[in-house]
């Protein structure tokens, strides 16, 4: 052991900072779909689709918002805070420190990010869900905050749009989080009420609670292509009936054959076609070129 | 026969020996082998009582599962009259898993939606153990709006796993069928009232339950996930059921402290299966109590307590 010393002491930095130098981080990305490697600062400049194959993969909530708002400039509004760990929860870890773990991970609050600014000159507010906070888990905090985003759509008058992505209920908080889909349900009516526009745009992948709720009662409903959605997941699915699933079973395509979404929408078309519908819906003229 | 649940195992012992006793007393015994049958069946009442006066979660879950538990059609016989079930979504189908109808509650013209999970092989298939499809939920949606239009009180009767999990439920829409009945449940102008009489599973009793009461049967059970369903997204094994009943707070008596229920219907000692017309009785003064709370109010008066009412769910804990 002794001789070893030296020879790691000096050989094995070199060789640390030549591996290093040659494999950094995220350099490259793997492309689920096709396999192909693509250069990650060409997947994050296509705002996350993979070039070529268009395979869309997630997108997070603040460069979401900056995607879609005019020069990515936005007003974040304030959520109202929730009781924390109503069940005094723990399965293998306590919630309390998965979700401080989530909240390092992703800098967000909870899943859901609130914004209001201007979409091609229309003023709107957003909603974002964000998958890699908790499986975008729907719990009071993401509840609330559907509710506050519906609640400024009606105090400033704008239409609503929702960007979905969520495994649906957040487990750890039980019943509190079943019973955020009648609270949401509650505010998507009063955002009907007032006659202002509800669309949901559904991200991969939107299933469970979610779906059953606020996602699945917009005005117009629009998938990124290839999305994944559903009440129940697939795998719940299999062991039920115990058998495979059919191909692009409850994929975004699979839904607009099947009636539940009005069109699957690329990602790079999504701004204009979500200021497009909502002048459309407010009777304002088209944009002038 | 009686049968007996796992935990009830010193009851039926009791039982077993109360039985024995009778058998030699109907084959001519002295009088005070009846006052000892007397005696003994007074002890199994009375364990049977503190048995079921600290059931865990899981037993709960047991209890609300029971097969012999009253199920949709029971309450119907005993507290509905002229009980006429209408059939269909008028899309796509009639789904059994879903009854819904016409009738009159103590001398009230009423709608009554529920789960029906059937009583034996041949009804458990029809009714496909009371898990419904999408067009289970439509037509819920199709009897709120005709009894929003004629002014009948709605009563729901929540006994569910969940609503089906298949290849059809999603090629329908199962979840946009919840979720629009979910609104229904919450726009009518009209009283409603949800009783989850054994398991209240999910979205898919959500999607009838959004009520402007939701009561529970003391035994019955409420959840985001089944205990089984729990343990295996939670802890990664289905066999920590139990531990995921406790965890998870499914029981009455926490849903009334969160706030998320609004009151408790009690039981007969040892469970609604051991006197079904004593808790099918105690359910019907229940909702009685409950609607006559909610009589008089104007349509928009129901529509915004039942809207505050779930709002306000966990604002203050």
């Amino acid at each position: 052991m002794e001789t070893m010393n030296w020879i790691s002491n000096v050989v094995r930095p070199k060789i640390r900072s030549f591996l290093k130098r040659d494999t950094p981080q995220n350099l490259w990305i793997k492309c689920p779909e096709s396999g192909q490697l693509v250069f990650a600062k060409d997947v994050e400049a296509n705002l996350n689709v993979i070039p070529g194959s268009d395979y869309h993969m997630r997108l997070a909530a603040v460069p979401r918002l900056k995607s879609m708002f005019d020069d990515g400039v936005y007003e974040e509004i304030a959520l109202p805070e929730v009781p924390l760990d109503p069940l005094k929860f723990r399965d293998e870890k306590r919630y309390v420190d998965r979700l401080r773990d989530a909240k390092t991970k992703t800098q967000l609050v909870d899943a859901v990010k609130i914004a209001f600014g201007k979409v091609e000159g229309v003023k709107l507010t957003i909603g974002v869900q964000d998958f890699d906070f908790m499986g975008g888990s729907l719990g009071m905090a993401a509840g609330e905050a559907i509710i506050k985003g519906m609640e400024t759509a009606v105090a400033k008058k704008t239409p609503f749009v929702l960007f979905a992505s969520s495994g649906g209920a957040r487990m750890q908080e039980g019943m509190f989080s079943l019973m955020q889909m009648p609270r949401t349900t509650v505010a998507v009516r009063r955002l009907r009420e007032a006659k202002l526009p509800y669309i949901v745009v559904l991200a991969n992948p939107t299933t469970g609670g979610v779906t059953a709720s606020y996602a699945m009662l917009g005005d117009i409903h629009i998938a990124e292509p290839g999305a994944l959605i559903g009440f129940a997941g697939p795998r719940v699915i299999e062991q039920t009936i115990r058998e495979k699933l059919p191909e692009g079973f409850q994929r975004a395509e699979f839904l607009k054959e099947h009636g539940m979404v009005d069109m699957v929408v690329h990602r790079r078309e999504m701004k204009a076609t979500i200021a497009r519908l909502c002048r459309i819906l407010a009777h304002s003229p088209a944009r002038a070129a | 026969m009686r049968s007996y649940l796992d935990f009830e195992k010193s009851v039926a012992e009791i039982d077993a020996k109360a039985d024995e006793l009778s058998a030699i007393l109907a084959t001519g015994g002295s009088p005070a082998l009846a006052d000892e049958i007397g005696r003994i069946e007074a002890r199994a009442k009375a364990a049977l009582k503190d048995l079921y006066a600290s059931l865990t979660p899981w037993q709960k879950a047991m209890v609300a599962r029971h097969p012999m538990r009253p199920h949709f059609k029971d309450y119907i016989t005993g507290l509905v009259e002229d009980f006429s079930p209408l059939a269909g979504d008028r899309a796509f189908g009639e789904d059994e898993a879903i009854v819904a109808g016409i009738g009159r509650f103590r001398g009230v013209s009423v709608a009554v939606i529920g789960q029906e999970k059937g009583s034996d092989t041949e009804s458990r298939i029809r009714h496909n153990f009371g898990m419904a499809m999408p067009e289970g939920y439509r037509k819920a949606v199709r009897i709120m709006e005709m009894a929003d239009r004629f002014n009948l009180p709605v009563i729901s009767i929540v006994d569910t796993a969940g609503a089906y999990p298949g290849i059809g439920a999603e090629e329908r829409g199962q979840a946009e069928a919840i979720a629009r009945s979910t609104e229904a449940c919450l726009g009518l102008g009209v009283p409603n009232i949800a009783v989850i009489i054994g398991e209240g599973g999910s979205g898919g009793a959500v999607a009838i339950a959004s009520t402007n009461t939701v009561l529970m049967l003391e035994h019955s059970i409420y959840t985001v996930a089944s205990p089984e369903a729990s343990a295996s997204i939670l802890w990664h094994d289905s066999s920590k059921a139990q531990e995921a009943a406790t965890t998870m707070k499914i029981t009455a008596q926490d849903l009334l402290k969160f706030g998320i229920i609004d009151g408790i219907i009690q039981e007969p000692v040892g469970g609604a299966h051991r006197d079904n017309a004593a808790a099918i009785a105690s359910v019907g003064d229940a909702v009685e109590k409950s609607l006559q709370s909610l009589s008089g109010l104007t349509p928009g008066e129901l529509r915004d307590k039942r809207a505050e009412k779930f709002l306000g769910i966990g604002r203050k804990l």
